[in-house]
């Protein structure tokens, strides 16, 4: 009881402006916290510089198909349009990611979320997926995963 | 570990002659499913055959590994909790922990038949990846549950390969890429009473492992005892299928 009063009597000292103050800042964290989950920000500068040296060659991007269709088809849909909770890899987020970005998300995954790690996979057929991926191109609109996958 | 959904189904077999014993083969079916990306969970049944013996059900493991880092590292640490329900007629040598040896492998089925063994099983699991090389070094305990024994300890280390890093454009069986192969060593590392390479049994091999296209892995290790108390020769053969999205199959 005595510490309700003591809280009371704070709250009546402190102008309101300043508990305004408080909650946007608390908001703001919240949101930055929020904006973090987003898997594009963990990656390091040194990955995005990375070039895929297999971009472009039609043979890199057959094999790629291939080890899509083996490892990646099974939840991004031979398509790669994603269904339900298994985004589409075919949207603006992910094809205008740098292909160092899209290797940091191969290696790195994102467990929390159910995107296992393909460190496993040696680095070659990371990049010939990678390019298969980019030759897709971006969806008409038709994607039925999510936009921006986390 | 498995990815998120996916069931891999293996059948591990091992078999060997030791030293004073009969022949004997070991089959251990073990189902491992992917939770979630960081969680994969297991279930093994084993059961073996001896010449001029038996033929015999050894009992379940019940497994489950953890990853505990979110993200990618120079090693990636996995932790691994087992509980194992076996007779000591078991002889899949999963792995090789304490002071066992070629005498544990000589004993007729009829008396270890009746011995049930409940232990708890942990691992330290440590995993690298470099250009193409798996390296991975596994620390064991185990402790028997329903004795006063001490904790037994041992050790895997194993590193492999693909013999083709980069996939060929187009669908070939028999490409480089559907093939890899390692060396592992693996032993026991004594227990709280003794621990080190006194009176252990320590093993190392070549394996040798393929994918077909769409279809199983094949893997074969012949694993050459180093002492005395090792079998002499322990031959490994496993084929792994992976069904994927096992419960997307049932709802569209």
């Amino acid at each position: 009881m005595r510490h309700a009063r003591h809280l009371n009597a704070i709250a009546q000292r402190t102008p309101l402006s300043l508990v305004y103050r408080l909650a946007a800042g608390l908001l703001a964290v919240a949101l930055c916290a929020g904006a973090s989950d987003s898997w594009l920000l963990h990656v390091p500068a040194s990955y995005r510089r990375k070039v895929n040296p297999y971009a472009g060659q039609p043979d890199a991007i057959a094999a790629g198909g291939r080890l899509f269709s083996d490892h990646c088809a099974q939840c991004h849909q031979p398509d790669a349009l994603g269904k339900g909770k298994r985004p589409s890899l075919r949207t603006s987020y992910i094809q205008n990611a740098t292909d160092g970005e899209l290797f940091w998300l191969l290696r790195n995954g994102i467990l929390a979320h159910g995107m296992p790690s393909w460190s496993m996979l040696p680095e070659p057929p990371r990049w010939q997926i990678i390019a298969y991926v980019k030759s897709l191109g971006p969806s008409d609109g038709s994607a039925r995963g999510e936009e921006n996958p986390k | 570990m498995e990815e998120p959904g996916n069931l891999e189904i293996s059948m591990k077999n091992t078999a060997a002659s030791p030293k004073y014993g009969n022949t004997f083969g070991s089959a251990t079916v073990e189902f491992e499913f992917g939770t979630t990306a960081w969680w994969t969970t297991e279930f093994y049944l084993s059961g073996q055959t001896t010449a001029n013996d038996s033929t015999v059900f050894n009992g379940f493991r019940l497994e489950n590994r953890l990853r505990p880092l979110l993200h990618e590292h120079w090693i990636n640490p996995v932790l691994y909790v087992e509980y194992e329900n076996l007779n000591k007629a078991d002889r899949s040598i999963l792995e090789v922990t304490g002071h066992n040896g070629v005498q544990d492998y000589v004993v007729p089925n009829r008396i270890q038949r009746p011995e049930i063994e409940r232990s708890l099983e942990t691992k330290l699991i440590l995993s690298s990846n470099f250009r193409g090389w798996n390296i991975s070094e596994n620390f064991i305990a185990e402790k028997d549950l329903n004795e006063s024994d001490p904790a037994e300890f041992g050790y895997a280390i194993g590193v492999s390969r693909p013999f083709a890093l980069a996939a060929s454009p187009r669908a070939c069986t028999f490409c480089r890429e559907n093939f890899v192969g390692g060396v592992e060593v693996y032993g026991g590392l004594g227990d709280t009473n003794g621990f080190g390479w006194r009176a252990t049994s320590q093993y190392v091999g070549p394996i040798i492992a393929f994918t077909v296209p769409r279809g199983p892995t094949i893997a074969f290790s012949p694993n050459v005892g180093l002492n005395d108390n090792s079998l002499g020769v322990l031959y490994r053969f496993s084929v792994t299928y992976e069904v994927q999205q096992i419960f997307g199959r049932f709802h569209r």
